[in-house]
């Protein structure tokens, strides 16, 4: 069984620059860390990998050579083994091309396609895009199933030996997804790909002799060549969306601005807007 | 490709019963339906089997989303599509995901427009990347570029310091989802005409329909999804979204025991609490009360902002706000820029004396 964290590196500070001409962010600039629900992602999957012997963690990125950093970390948090997606075609990819080659890197990391026991995790969205459309893009992209908004997992119908309880069904995922007016349980059949949100876990530290392996252990790096996609399916030329515009968006009204000079005016006027709207 | 044409939008349902924010959708989608010259449809997918034989008598007539199809045609849809089957009752992302694909590779709108609520942010993604086109998730604009005939999809962005407008050139659909509560719904229109048209899950579908509306093990079958219960958590609700007057507490309160005051004077209001993202990183209140880019997006009628310097984050959640009253001590603060009414000062003076006064009005029938 393969578990598969995706994980993205967002910037550090909010303060971001934009490259005007294509609208994308620049990168390289900046102190990058780990999107903060993707360390739940892998929090989550050395879980599931415990509690299921014999499976193997892989953590999977896509960015500049720098990012294999946070992809060190994530193998001194525990990870087996960690690939990053690295070349100049896959710049500025939005949403559906960078789907398009996580699908592909996960299929060629499980040997052609995803496992029958597989499963991918990753955080409900990314700090900086805030999209979350990549993970259910990727479910879409290999067929699978997906649940969304998920604080608990956990595995049914699988045998003893694989981590489940035992029982004769097939196997499948028990999950609960936070929704608007309170969550679901939901079954999935595996392989599937699972977004989770904050709560799901408390994610751990890297550990001394994780940090030791980490050294030590190869950041796998993959381009989209090696995954068998067309230049033309990722990157910005693979992205069906364009940023045409950034801007500080105005809001302006017309403000009426009341000093508070001591001679309750101020207030007085509040008083009188909201007895005008029949509120007191 | 280039017979796509008109707007379509995914509405929602809960328990057999239109959700509001497809009247929302169907607001927006009028606009640029209006702007294009072309069709608005809407679609929901569901299960009226509890109303099956009342609608059945015809659209309109029935209970549930037979009722509701009338009602969606009198806030601005021509065409209701209403994919009906007892699988679809539960939110099943890949069932949901087949049934709306294919009713766009059948119809084929330009523009497809869905909420970003749980399941308009899992429904979306899986259908555009089957599609191969573009997705713009939480948009807080839309409009129409007429020249080229394309839809603008304005979001917050990077963090939401700034707004980027994203264009789908090629692909098509143009597909988008937008922020719940950020449009108004149009008043129903009783004249309106529009036509109704029941649809089916297909074969390939209901495959996977029939193993997800039985017992989940009853057929050993790649992709399966089934939906074993639901629970309503109250605890986790905070009515921030339905409230008719919000009182939002920034970091000008110093500590979580001022923020109190905000809670007191929303009571004397009978409005809800809201705060800003710094606010519930702090711990002083609970994320559901979160209003801007990464937490609700409200448009009350009345909005106080005491003590909130105005991020583009949280403008973006509330700037649709039909009133918005600000409190805080600069004059430059980003907020004011957004007010109707400002004050500026101490909000330590000015919201006891806030509440002092409000307490000390003749009661005056509320």
């Amino acid at each position: 069984m393969n578990i598969f964290v995706l994980m993205k590196q967002v910037p550090g500070t909010s303060n971001v620059k934009m490259d005007e001409k294509t609208g994308t962010m620049i990168r390289t600039e900046h102190e990058n860390v780990i999107n903060p629900l993707d360390e739940n992602a892998l929090e989550e999957a050395l879980r599931i990998r415990r509690a299921a012997p014999g499976s193997a963690v892989t953590a999977i990125s896509m960015g500049p050579p720098p990012a294999a950093r946070a992809l060190r970390e994530a193998l001194a948090m525990g990870a087996d083994s960690a690939v990053l997606l690295c070349h100049r075609a896959l710049a500025g990819s939005d949403t559906l091309a960078t789907a398009r080659a996580l699908a592909g890197a996960i299929k060629h990391v499980a040997g052609g396609d995803i496992g029958a026991h597989d499963i991918v995790l990753c955080g409900e969205r990314a700090t900086d895009g805030e999209t979350g459309q990549v993970g259910p893009m990727v479910a879409a992209l290999l067929d699978v199933c997906v649940a969304t908004y998920v604080r608990s997992i956990r595995l049914d119908g699988m045998g003893a030996a694989e981590g489940g309880d035992g029982g004769d069904a097939w196997p499948a995922v028990l999950v609960e997804r936070v929704v608007e007016d309170g969550f679901e349980q939901v079954k999935l059949s595996l392989p599937c790909v699972i977004t989770v949100v904050k709560d799901i876990n408390q994610p751990g530290f890297p550990t001394l002799p994780g940090k030791i392996r980490a050294r030590k252990a190869e950041v796998r790096m993959l381009s989209h060549e090696e995954l068998g996609l067309d230049a033309d399916a990722v990157g910005l030329s693979g992205s069906p969306t364009r940023v045409v515009r950034i801007f500080r968006p105005s809001f302006a009204r017309n403000t009426a601005l009341h000093v508070q000079d001591g001679s309750g005016a101020a207030v007085d006027g509040f008083i009188d807007l909201l007895a005008d709207r029949g509120l007191v | 490709m280039d017979v796509q044409s008109g707007v379509m939008i995914v509405g929602e349902q809960r328990r057999g019963e239109v959700h509001p924010v497809t009247f929302e959708l169907l607001a927006r989608g009028r606009q640029l339906a209006d702007k294009l010259g072309a069709e608005l449809s809407c679609v929901v997918m569901g299960s009226v089997s509890a109303s099956a034989s009342a609608s059945a008598s015809g659209p309109g007539l029935g209970l549930g989303l037979g009722r509701s199809a009338r009602e969606i045609i009198e806030r601005g849809a021509d065409v209701v599509y209403l994919v009906d089957d007892p699988a679809l009752g539960w939110f099943l992302p890949r069932l949901y995901a087949r049934a709306l694909e294919r009713l766009i590779r059948s119809e084929m709108p330009e523009i497809v427009i869905a909420a970003a609520t749980t399941s308009g942010r899992t429904l979306m993604p899986i259908v555009a990347a089957k599609l191969g086109t573009g997705l713009t998730a939480d948009c807080t604009e839309l409009d129409i570029d007429t020249e080229e005939r394309l839809l603008l999809q304005t979001r917050p962005a990077i963090g939401g310091n700034v707004m980027a407008t994203i264009k789908t050139p090629q692909a098509r659909p143009q597909m988008a989802t937008v922020r719940p509560k950020s449009a108004r719904p149009l008043p129903r229109d009783a004249g309106r005409v529009g036509r109704v048209i029941q649809v089916r899950l297909d074969e390939a579908d209901c495959g996977a329909a029939e193993c997800a509306a039985t017992s989940f093990g009853a057929r050993r079958e790649h992709g399966l999804e089934a939906v074993l219960g639901s629970v309503r958590d109250t605890t986790q609700e905070v009515n921030v979204q339905d409230a008719e007057v919000i009182v939002t507490g920034g970091k000008g309160l110093k500590n979580k025991d001022n923020f109190r005051m905000i809670e007191e004077l929303a009571s004397l209001l009978g409005a809800a609490v809201g705060a800003t993202r710094d606010v519930v990183d702090l711990g002083w209140i609970s994320y559901p009360h979160q209003i801007g880019l990464s937490g609700k997006t409200v448009a009350p009628r009345v909005y106080i902002a005491v003590g909130v310097s105005g991020s583009v984050q949280h403008l973006a959640g509330m700037q649709t706000a039909e009133t918005i009253i600000a409190v805080n001590k600069d004059k430059d603060a980003q907020i004011f820029k957004v007010a109707d009414f400002g004050i500026v000062g101490d909000l330590f003076e000015v919201v006891p004396e806030m509440i002092e006064k409000i307490k000390n009005r003749p009661a005056t029938g509320r």
